[in-house]
């Protein structure tokens, strides 16, 4: 499929919004072919443009998710790549990192460079592979994180799975330091999460579910810590989850260590009472947690501890999720929910409009080295035009993504996005 | 007669030696170098002497290396080979050392697979101990003979920047090449992954890298080092593919050193593993083979030079 790309386009009558240089001002955008040309309020429209009036929307860099689940190679009957992208551009994502935890895991070269070429036909968000730290995600042996990085893989992770085995992980954190490479854990202890299903506490002992105690997380953080600082290793911990886990990473921020940690919207806009009578879509792993913990992940947003918010999208279809809690599988979707469930943040009074966007945007991209999430000129013209106000009420039936299982179905909601540009073209535009 | 410097009792290690005692067995050396390519290659300065090789690992080049070294100086030469599997360490070894005792071995020649047990059994036995290598501890007459090789090459030692590749960790060639070297006034880089690399390694005295071509960079010596298969299957390194295409030398990287640098390995080689085969072969940049000659010379040498402080002489 050829993507035409406009040659010359001006969105005008915009509210610029640039997190990385602080911008917001009303002004014009000019997009020349795949790139930025220029931005300001001072710019005039070029002649020869096809003007776009924002009519004082937000236009500002299109978001950046630092974590995703794509279910192809594989699973393609809960999401293909396809499929992923439209729902990504849908929510005003352009640029989305994957998981390797397909089928076949990515942790060979031909696989990086399968899913970078399926993605670039599709021609909607870009897509960039996180590889498999260890072979097959088995957490046993260390997979070519030398090739696979030339290869294109952004940083190295066994996805949902924590790399348990400490001197494994050391032996990961070693090899990927010898690159410069990132490692990015899934903070949890495996031994101490096994068989668990939601956060322990008050509500799973009534419901009579099995727990995850939080303190699982910190252990992991804090034995990883000490890895980092034996292996000089550069270290992220996805979705941090509770106050203790945050606690550990302080610290060791503080003490000058390499390590910085994302979260996703459930951890800071759900508690465990959204399980309520065995809801399995609010089945998430790590699980959602008490109110202090989740008070403790907006603190830890406010202070800029946390750097990123990913969506954590984890599509399951409903063989996968109708069951009863126990057997029901882990994950929701979140691709077309993460702008508005993260404006949450600024409506309730948190976080600025750009403080939000940052950890959207340049927050997640700088982190990984991405070439994207901000306005720049010559920079790719990968932008999302929103209305940051707009109310309206989440639907899951009504997403592009093939699963629709959503902790957030129902939820009433600000932020819409209604245009997204990918390189100069727009591939998503809301017209209702 | 030139002053006699080295004074020791055993050749344990190279960390203690002094630079004249270095240079000592260096010079004697060069000496059996040019009597080995001779005709008549024996003499009796051993004669009526017992030199054992007692070998806890397999190996060919070292123990023959120790055994012809041996013969050439008219010792009465024995080949103890023990399988490490069947040794109750410790308690064994100090039983052995009895038994050695009982029938007067002269000189002792000992490969051990764990660190400090050569040094172990030099203290319960009568005669001098040659370290034929002690698990990653150290190997003080490979570091001879590498550093006569390049000192013959070069003509001298201090001076040199020579880069020691590959799995550092586990290497006793690399630990009595680095002592050595050090000691005489070469400069030593290390070039490796880190997954190769001990703790704190740059506490011995170099410079650490962990990449090939800045490590190799104005190089006049690259010693490779070899990488066992064991270790090449996720536990240290991903995969032999890997290993070769970032640490592996071939022309490519190898044309970031000097010019004329050299090219060593300890042997035996993994070809398109740690070391290009093309490039192992060319006698225009790889001394292997002559390291192996050096080698014997190197042990005559050491033999002689402990024969003299031994009871009767």
């Amino acid at each position: 499929m050829p993507h035409s790309t406009p040659a010359r386009v001006a969105y005008v009558n915009a509210r610029l919004l640039d997190p990385a240089s602080g911008m917001d001002a009303k002004g014009v955008l000019v997009t020349e072919g795949e790139v930025i040309a220029e931005f300001g309020p001072d710019v005039s429209i070029p002649e020869g443009a096809t003007v776009i009036d924002c009519a004082g929307q937000c236009l500002a860099p299109g978001l950046v998710d630092m974590r995703v689940q794509l279910r192809e190679p594989g699973e393609e009957h809960k999401e293909t790549l396809k499929s992923a992208a439209e729902a990504a551009v849908a929510g005003g994502v352009t640029s989305m990192v994957c998981l390797p935890n397909t089928h076949p895991v990515i942790d060979d070269v031909a696989t990086v460079e399968f899913v970078a070429r399926r993605a670039r036909k599709n021609g909607l968000a870009k897509v960039y592979p996180y590889a498999a730290a260890t072979k097959g995600l088995k957490g046993e042996e260390l997979a070519e994180m030398g090739m696979l990085a030339e290869a294109g893989a952004l940083a190295f992770t066994d996805g949902c799975k924590a790399i348990g085995d400490a001197k494994t992980m050391r032996r990961a954190l070693s090899y990927a330091a010898t690159f410069g490479l990132l490692v990015v854990q899934h903070p949890e202890d495996p031994s101490l999460a096994r068989d668990g299903l939601m956060n322990e506490g008050e509500i799973a002992t009534r419901m009579g579910l099995a727990g995850i105690p939080s303190c699982a997380e910190a252990m992991m953080l804090e034995r990883d810590m000490h890895l980092v600082a034996l292996t000089g290793a550069r270290y992220h911990a996805g979705h941090v989850s509770t106050a203790e886990g945050l606690n550990v990473l302080r610290k060791a921020k503080a003490r000058g260590l390499n390590v910085t940690c994302d979260t996703a919207p459930p951890y800071f806009a759900l508690n465990e009472l959204a399980v309520g009578d065995y809801r399995s879509f609010a089945k998430l792993s790590p699980p959602l947690r008490s109110e202090a913990d989740r008070q403790a992940v907006v603190a830890a947003l406010k202070e800029g501890l946390i750097t990123a918010i990913a969506s954590d999208h984890a599509p399951q279809d409903q063989d996968s999720k109708r069951l009863p809690f126990a057997v029901a599988a882990f994950g929701g979707v979140g691709l077309e929910t993460l702008l508005p469930v993260s404006l949450e943040l600024y409506h309730n009074g948190h976080l600025s409009l750009l403080e939000v966007l940052r950890l959207v945007t340049c927050g997640p991209a700088d982190l990984l080295g991405l070439k994207a999430g901000r306005l720049a000129k010559g920079a790719p013209a990968d932008l999302v035009m929103f209305d940051p106000e707009r109310g309206w009420q989440i639907k899951a039936e009504k997403f592009r993504s093939k699963s629709k299982n959503s902790p957030f179905d129902g939820r009433p909601v600000q932020g819409l996005v209604l245009r997204t540009v990918i390189d100069g073209r727009t591939v998503f535009e809301r017209h209702d | 007669m030139t002053k006699e410097y080295f004074s020791h009792k055993h050749l344990l290690g190279i960390q203690g030696l002094h630079p004249p005692e270095i240079q000592e067995i260096l010079d004697l050396s060069d000496r059996y170098v040019e009597q080995n390519r001779g005709g008549d290659k024996k003499q009796s300065s051993l004669r009526g002497r017992t030199v054992i090789n007692l070998f806890y690992e397999s190996s060919t080049r070292t123990r023959t290396s120790f055994e012809l070294a041996g013969k050439r100086l008219g010792a009465d030469v024995i080949n103890m080979q023990v399988s490490a599997s069947s040794v109750n360490k410790g308690e064994t070894l100090i039983d052995t050392a009895m038994t050695l005792n009982a029938m007067h071995a002269d000189i002792l020649c000992v490969r051990h697979p764990d660190s400090g047990a050569v040094k172990l059994l030099s203290q319960k036995v009568n005669c001098a101990v040659i370290n034929g290598g002690d698990g990653s501890h150290e190997h003080p007459t490979q570091a001879l003979l590498d550093a006569l090789t390049i000192r013959r090459r070069k003509g001298r030692l201090g001076g040199l920047t020579v880069a020691i590749c590959g799995d550092v960790l586990h290497s006793r060639v690399a630990r009595s090449n680095i002592y050595l070297l050090n000691t005489m006034g070469a400069r030593v880089r290390l070039v490796a992954p880190r997954t190769l690399l001990p703790a704190q390694a740059q506490r011995l005295g170099v410079e650490v890298f962990h990449d090939m071509r800045e490590g190799l960079a104005d190089c006049d010596v690259v010693m490779m080092l070899r990488v066992q298969n064991e270790r090449m299957k996720g536990s240290f390194i991903p995969s032999i593919r890997e290993y070769f295409r970032f640490f592996g030398l071939d022309y490519e990287k190898l044309a970031c050193a000097k010019p004329d640098a050299m090219v060593m390995h300890p042997g035996p080689m993994n070809r398109g593993v740690e070391i290009d085969s093309d490039l192992a072969d060319d006698v225009e940049r790889s001394v292997i083979r002559e390291q192996v000659e050096m080698g014997v010379a190197v042990r005559m040498a050491c033999f002689d030079i402990l024969a003299r402080n031994l009871a009767g002489a």
